[in-house]
């Protein structure tokens, strides 16, 4: 696959392929994502095309929703099994902001949803 | 003419509450209708400046103004200014906490990316009264 090419991929798939648990995701699995990003700065998700993206994130605290609020980030799956609390759920859900949960590491999780296709937030890719 | 104005309190150092007003803001401007571009770098503005006067303001406020041709976010704080304006506007400079860092922000970010996404900024910074942004996003194209 050219790696300019962008397929999306929906939730439910992306639930089976990290063996995730759904926390909250209110319309159901049925939602695509387009791209991926995944980081712990969350300046760095402000300041990419991230918007529509599934954010892969191993901090686990109120600002990763509302930075995903303000960035227009269409879903959150929390790395290494890491939940939650209940007042970032209900902010999520205030916002339909699905959140999920993968027991696989960053690098893992990261490398699980590439092979399937789904591609980064990059634009163009960068020349060597 | 304002069409619309509305005022929201920041408090310093206060993570818990941190990006409500921005979040606020994005609502105001979803409601009114802008199209999702003009409102998404509205509130990536508001939200690097919101966090900006958390991180190293003090207290302070966003108060947001539409009139018929911009959005307008003046961001005021009562901190203690900043040291270098030309510095803090370079990608990677940061004066921020380790506290700051672990909340996943204060990478040096902030002031470059508000520059990015508004249509025009002002920085006007002092010691004594604080930092004042004034960022105005054209609602009209061109």
């Amino acid at each position: 696959m050219n790696p300019q090419e962008r397929h999306g991929m929906k939730l439910s798939d992306i639930k089976e392929i990290l063996h995730a648990e759904v926390i909250s995701a209110d319309d159901g699995l049925t939602m695509r994502v387009e791209t991926g990003t995944a980081s712990d700065l969350m300046s760095d998700m402000l300041t990419g095309p991230t918007n529509g993206a599934l954010l892969l994130t191993g901090l686990c605290n109120v600002q990763v929703i509302r930075t995903s609020v303000v960035a227009g980030v269409a879903a959150v799956v929390f790395v290494r099994g890491k939940r939650p609390t209940p007042e970032m759920t209900t902010q999520a859900r205030e916002h339909g902001l699905p959140l999920l949960s993968t027991p696989f590491t960053m690098f893992s999780a990261c490398g699980r949803l590439f092979v399937k296709g789904l591609r980064g937030i990059e634009v163009k890719v960068p020349r060597p | 003419m304002a069409l619309l104005q509305r005022s929201f309190e920041i408090e310093a150092r206060d993570f818990v509450r941190a990006g409500e007003a921005s979040i606020e803001v994005q609502r105001i401007l979803k409601t009114i209708g802008f199209d999702s571009e003009r409102i998404r770098r509205a509130s990536i503005c508001a939200y690097e400046s919101e966090m900006n006067v958390v991180m190293h303001g003090g207290d302070g406020e966003i108060l947001l103004t539409l009139d018929p041709e911009k959005i307008i976010l003046d961001v005021k704080d009562h901190g203690p200014g900043i040291e270098d304006v030309e510095l803090a506007l370079q990608e990677g400079y940061s004066t921020a906490s380790l506290e700051d860092r672990e909340m996943g922000f204060g990478a040096g970010m902030g002031l470059p990316n508000i520059k990015k996404n508004a249509d025009s900024l002002e920085i006007h910074s002092d010691k004594v009264t604080g930092v004042h942004l004034k960022i105005v996003i054209n609602v009209k194209e061109g």
